[in-house]
């Protein structure tokens, strides 16, 4: 008989009492939040117990949230198929903190944990081969932190007078825009406290 | 004495026929045996992911149509059923319907392609000229319905863009009763032709373990025996109506995964046929006015419709808080969306998961010892678009 994800979620916090801080279900997928200590036990004890038997990584990503302390929250995402189960790992951690690989688990974890040292520069241990990936050669920032602007920072062009493909910082012919779509009816603070401010003058 | 060896590295790509795109793949090679792959990939990196972060959902559609180009509705569609978990809204019965319609179509399409360029890549020219022919008539399809023959926006969120125009349902099922014939001739020419099989036989072998812990999905892990298909094992939409066969490889070699590829095929036909006969009527999408626009009439009556048409193409709907990972079984594989929703009208984040990424990446395992003839075998294999990997 094969576990539903409350089976799951209950073998996964027995077994891992004191890793496990939080775990939920939403949309029948069960996430739990654990240190970053425990990451590679963790993901062993999914991929080898004989119960949960996640036997393949999906993907690996990582979140911005530029205004906590512990600025990222690492996602590891693992399949079951002979449970038909999925799990969502969450890892907060802070920009300096390197992440065990877990490589030697995952062959396939290589690539995945490479675009998110290139996507976001957090870096990882015992990674065999921690090059980046999908930007270019000699890229300088992380694209996907926050506070990489969209445009980046410089374009590229080929050079009639030197003969080759030069860089130059991005100039932009308009800003980009980003328009405020709030409605004054329903919510922005702003548009209320001018109207109040002007109602109190009225009196 | 000793004899000397010395590796050579030969630079393939990032412009070749048979890379399928633009792939750099570094291979050291000795003799004419490869030693070591390494690929580099990202020449077609567009930053998908962080423009979907500063677009409304709605916006963001469009980009899917640009990751897998040849297939593009299948990724639309794992987005929509992403936003649709996160909304907690339906789809009505006949916008499902439609869907699965177009998601076959699409798994048509990507197989004629990758099957007629593998036989390319090892030495067939004809069937490449009879599939593309083929994948012509479905992309009028695809124009028909959407207007576009390849950036399709036709999946949104809540169902999809406009009803079938009239006539299109009979024209596609006077394709379904052509295509098999036309599948017949490419086998013909393929199955057992004596050059494609010593080519393909026995190349690029993965086991079933292998392929479970290098991420494979779809093809490549079916052609190595593991009974996995999300439209079967974890069915979204209306699939589970639907009666049609998984095939399953034996051997994991690249003769296996065409084997599987025309058999999908074949059922994928019978999927539309029997999508066609059953086609319920009813609505296409959500009726919800906050997040489906209004139809084109009732703009000009009603004041209600100008104001949610408006609010839908300036400000774009609000996706309640929320984490969700949703997965389609597209033509290549495992082809996932994981959204994180802040409660605004953009995406706070938007992780896309390519199958073709993982398999690429296990290009050096499996190339391992092969000759540099073999290469192109086993990349064309692997049903690989770069728009997709690289994103």
């Amino acid at each position: 008989m094969s576990m539903t994800v409350y089976d799951l979620e209950r073998t996964v916090n027995s077994s891992l009492t004191t890793t496990v801080k939080i775990s939920k279900i939403n949309f029948g997928q069960l996430f739990i939040e654990i240190d970053i200590e425990a990451l590679y036990s963790t993901i062993l004890y999914l991929k080898t117990n004989n119960k949960c038997r996640f036997k393949q990584l999906i993907d690996i990503t990582a979140v911005d949230y530029p205004e906590k302390e512990k600025r990222f929250k690492l996602v590891y995402l693992l399949l079951s198929h002979e449970n038909n189960l999925r799990i969502l790992i969450n890892i907060n951690i802070d920009e300096k903190t390197h992440v065990p690989s877990i490589t030697k688990i995952f062959p396939s974890a290589n690539w995945m944990e490479r675009e998110v040292f290139d996507m976001y520069g957090i870096s990882f241990k015992n990674h065999p081969d921690l090059r980046r990936i999908l930007t270019d050669y000699g890229f300088k920032g992380y694209p996907l932190r926050k506070d990489f602007p969209l445009t980046g920072h410089t374009e590229v062009r080929y050079s009639e007078e030197h003969k080759k493909v030069v860089y130059e910082p991005v100039k932009l012919d308009q800003e980009y825009r980003n328009f405020d779509f709030e409605s004054p009816w329903e919510g922005t603070k702003y548009i209320m406290e001018e109207t109040k401010g002007n109602k109190d003058k009225d009196k | 004495m000793a004899k000397q060896t010395k590796t050579m590295n030969l630079n393939f790509g990032p412009q070749h026929p048979a890379a399928h795109g633009v792939l750099r793949l570094i291979l050291e090679l000795d003799g004419e045996v490869v030693e070591k792959a390494d690929p580099h990939i990202g020449l077609l990196h567009r930053g998908t992911e962080k423009l979907i972060e500063h677009k409304t959902y709605s916006q963001a559609v469009p980009y899917f149509d640009r990751l897998d180009y040849v297939a593009p509705m299948n990724q639309e569609h794992a987005f929509a059923l992403a936003i649709e978990k996160l909304l907690n809204i339906d789809v009505p019965i006949r916008g499902q319907y439609i869907r699965v319609l177009f998601c076959e179509i699409g798994r048509i399409l990507s197989h004629l392609l990758n099957i007629t360029t593998q036989a390319l890549d090892v030495g067939a020219l004809t069937p490449s000229l009879w599939g593309f022919e083929e994948r012509e008539t479905l992309m009028t399809f695809y124009e028909r319905v959407s207007g576009s023959r390849l950036h399709a926006n036709y999946f949104r969120p809540g169902g999809v863009h406009q009803d079938l125009p009239r006539g299109l349902s009979e024209d596609i099922m006077q394709f379904c009763h052509t295509f098999p014939k036309v599948v017949d001739d490419l086998e013909t020419l393929l199955t057992d032709n004596r050059i494609f099989k010593q080519r393909n036989v026995d190349i690029g072998v993965v086991t079933k373990e292998e392929a479970l812990e290098h991420s494979f999905s779809g093809v490549m892990l079916r052609g190595s025996g593991v009974a996995w298909d999300l439209r079967k094992s974890q069915p979204y939409e209306c699939y589970q109506d639907f009666n049609f066969n998984i095939p399953i490889g034996k051997n994991g070699d690249c003769y296996d995964r065409y084997l599987c590829r025309i058999e999908e095929m074949r059922q994928s036909v019978e999927i539309i046929k029997n999508c066609i006969d059953k086609m319920p009527s009813g609505p296409v999408k959500n009726i919800d006015g906050k997040i489906t626009p209004p139809a084109k009439k009732d703009l000009k009556k009603s004041m209600e419709a100008v104001i949610h048409h408006f609010k839908l193409f300036s400000e774009g709907f609000r996706v309640p808080e929320g984490e969700i990972y949703a997965a389609v079984e597209a033509p290549k594989g495992e082809f996932g969306v994981y959204l994180i929703s802040d409660g605004s009208h953009k995406p706070y984040k938007c992780k896309i998961r390519a199958p073709g990424f993982s398999h690429l990446q296990a290009m050096d395992y499996l190339i391992k010892g092969h000759m540099l003839a073999d290469v192109p075998a086993v990349l064309g294999s692997l049903d690989l678009v770069f728009g997709e990997i690289d994103r």
